[in-house]
């Protein structure tokens, strides 16, 4: 160290951390707000306009979801009311949420609020991922309201006898150890029914989130057991 | 422990968290070791203590234990950099109290009541629900107190004191570490806005500020366990928060690429992201391969007595830990970091068993080492010693905790990989593809080693804490 380099001067460098650390710092803050804004929850007016929204409104609890690729995109988005063949929501197909296809942007709200809270109140990402995020000790719930195995051909509205999947979800929410699918059980969480169907809202509205292609082939490999 | 050899308070307060801290590492290691049991055999606890409740214990006793460890070390430094004594050393003592207990409610809480209903009560007084920090809220606004308290203490103690190069970037590092607690106390309906402040939370801890915090401490140790010279530790000190900061700070877009936030996260996380391994042992060699040239071989030199060459090493046991914190850094933050960095990898590799295996080794690589070495620093000192040598606990003690993370690191990354290829790549990622991959015998398998490579890291634990608290009285160690 007996040569004066500008290289081995602690005040250079203590500029040049600070520096790079304000920069650093600046440019993320710029980023986050060009990425609030464009994950600011939609409304039920962006439904109805056909504005897509990478996080829509709770209304789109009204709407056919479904998982499609996009040609434009190259990988998977959510298809929000019917897709135009290219991958993109045309936002007119309804589907009944719990018999009703007209729940309002306040009654939408609501239950999106009491899921969201339940989701924490009942340590839910302390076994299963939301948008990839959490534990692993149980499946991924980011597009869980698209899993097939709460569809018409899955065998979870038979195993809870109910005829819709929301119902069927619900049901197991209030009571998971009744319905042994795997030695891996969830627990009675004490989920009342308000609470399962609030949840159920929030996990519809989780399916409908612009995760950017993740899950990659969400429910595509039907029947491929074992590699067949 | 015996407190006989400490004059300063500050250390004396030091020992305090240190204590507290060896025992959250314990219970740390006693609950990942039930939701281990929970993956070989489900039925273990089941409505009892849960895997979601043991996992929450598992992942706060770490968070905490080492926050306690990381305010212990500041403590126990600041008189040694600044000269003086710790300012408002009254009110450390009183907030370590308030601190601690606050812990031994908010677990009392974990363990008898777990959940709530869902509305606001739960979030303020039992759980929040967001991993890592679901500390309810009013616990929150308690750790800003104590962080704003130790926060002051350390400000007041750097202005007044001498003001190193190590104290003024702990000052700057340590009220961004605080700072950085309040994004994560809010509640939103929207869970991608959740995630995206949480994530500040999580990645500006672990991938930014905790980084530059070991940074300093490393640098504080080649200080005063080598007697390296403070310009040349300095300097890499600084070059090493121009890199950490400079890869970490916008590397936290490697948490957004699939959370519902813009694509454009894809590049600013991947090539940040790939540069956060670069600065993780670039200081601790630079200044042995300094040192070593001029200051090592002359110490060396006077320390040869006729027949036997001397280490200069004044803390055996610390210096090893210090020395794993380099490559464990480097090698579990870094290199299986970097592994599922990519967006094109991490598609498929998120939320998978590869993060956990990531998790293991960063954490105990990046900090349970060094902070063990601190303990051993403060040992030392409270026990009056000169040089501190390894004891055949020390070692099994290394030797057992690493060798346990290290095999349940690689357990959990073949279970990764099983995960991967067959849930994601091979079944797309629904319920019963999750519960394919978790059946297959590659699976269980790595679950089964994941298990008893975490019995062996706890036993190393039981050697640790034996020769921690028995060094007083060993006739090994030079007074």
């Amino acid at each position: 160290m007996a040569n004066k380099s500008v290289w081995s001067d602690n005040r250079f460098w203590r500029r040049s951390a600070t520096w790079v650390t304000g920069f650093a710092s600046v440019l993320l803050i710029w980023l986050t707000f060009d990425t609030s804004a464009q994950i600011a929850m939609g409304n039920d007016q962006d439904l109805k306009d056909g504005v897509v929204k990478r996080v829509p409104g709770p209304t789109v609890i009204n709407y056919k979801i479904s998982y499609e690729m996009s040609s434009k995109r190259g990988h998977e988005v959510p298809v929000i009311g019917g897709n135009d063949g290219e991958g993109n929501s045309l936002f007119q197909e309804k589907e009944k949420f719990f018999g009703r296809d007209d729940w309002s942007e306040e009654e939408a709200g609501k239950l999106l609020h009491l899921g969201k809270l339940a989701s924490q109140a009942k340590n839910c990402m302390d076994c299963h991922t939301l948008l990839g995020n959490g534990a692993y000790y149980a499946p991924d719930l980011t597009k869980a309201w698209l899993d097939p195995a709460w569809g018409p051909d899955g065998a979870m509205q038979a195993l809870t006898g109910k005829e819709t999947k929301e119902e069927a979800m619900a049901e197991f929410l209030q009571h998971p150890d009744q319905f042994a699918t795997h030695a891996r059980m969830m627990p009675d969480l004490g989920i009342t029914k308000e609470e399962a169907i609030g949840l159920v809202a929030f996990l519809k509205h989780m399916s409908s989130i612009d995760t950017n292609g993740f899950p990659r082939n969400f429910g595509r490999m039907q029947g491929a057991v074992n590699g067949k | 422990m015996a407190n006989n050899h400490l004059t300063s308070e500050s250390k004396q307060l030091a020992t305090w968290y240190f204590t507290f801290a060896a025992i959250l590492f314990g219970a740390q290691l006693l609950f990942g070791l039930v939701a281990a049991i929970q993956y070989v055999m489900p039925g273990f606890l089941y409505g009892i203590l849960d895997f979601s409740i043991a996992r929450i214990l598992h992942i706060n006793a770490l968070v905490v234990w080492m926050v306690f460890a990381m305010f212990g070390a500041v403590y126990w430094l600041l008189p040694d950099e600044t000269g003086i004594e710790t300012i408002g050393i009254k009110i450390g003592k009183l907030l370590f109290w308030i601190f601690a207990a606050a812990i031994v409610v908010v677990v009392l809480v974990y363990l008898f009541i777990q959940v709530g209903p869902a509305d606001e009560t739960t979030i303020w007084f039992i759980t929040e629900g967001r991993e890592y920090i679901e500390a309810p809220r009013w616990a929150d606004w308690g750790i800003v107190v104590v962080a704003l308290g130790f926060v002051a203490n350390l400000f007041l103690t750097g202005i007044k004191g001498r003001q190193t190069g190590i104290v003024t970037v702990l000052m700057a590092d340590m009220i961004a570490f605080a700072g950085l607690y309040l994004a994560g106390m809010f509640f939103t309906d929207n869970i991608s806005i959740d995630q995206y402040w949480w994530w500040w939370v999580i990645h500006l801890w672990v991938e930014a500020t905790w980084e530059v915090y070991v940074g300093a401490i490393a640098a504080y140790g080649l200080i005063t366990m080598i007697g390296a010279h403070r310009k040349v530790v300095e300097m890499w000190l600084w070059i090493e928060v121009a890199m950490l900061f400079g890869s970490g700070i916008l590397g936290l877009g490697h948490h957004y690429f699939w959370i519902g936030t813009p694509e454009y996260w894809w590049e600013i996380g991947a090539l940040f992201s790939a540069l956060e391994p670069l600065p993780l042992v670039a200081m601790f060699i630079h200044v042995l391969y300094d040192w070593g040239k001029t200051q090592g071989a002359e110490m060396a030199n006077e320390h040869t007595d006729e027949d036997n060459v001397k280490s200069v090493i004044n803390n055996k046991p610390a210096f090893t830990w210090f020395v794993l914190n380099a490559f464990g850094n480097f090698l579990g933050a870094g290199i299986w970091g970097f592994f599922h960095t990519l967006p094109q990898v991490n598609l498929y590799t998120h939320g998978t068993q590869f993060t956990s295996a990531h998790g293991h080794l960063a954490f105990f690589g990046a900090y349970a080492t060094i902070l063990i070495g601190m303990m051993y620093i403060a040992v030392q000192g409270t026990n009056g010693i000169k040089v501190m040598k390894h004891t055949k606990a020390s070692i099994w003690a290394v030797s057992m905790i690493t060798g346990g993370v290290v095999g349940m690191t690689v357990a959990l990354t073949i279970a990764g990989y099983v995960q991967v290829l067959v849930s994601r790549a091979q079944m797309g990622a629904t319920w019963a593809a999750y519960f394919d991959g978790q059946s297959g015998l590659w699976f269980t398998q790595a679950m089964d080693w994941r298990l008893v490579m975490g019995v062996v890291t706890f036993t190393g634990f039981i050697f640790l804490a034996k020769d921690l608290l028995t060094t007083g009285k060993n006739p090994v160690h030079e007074r």
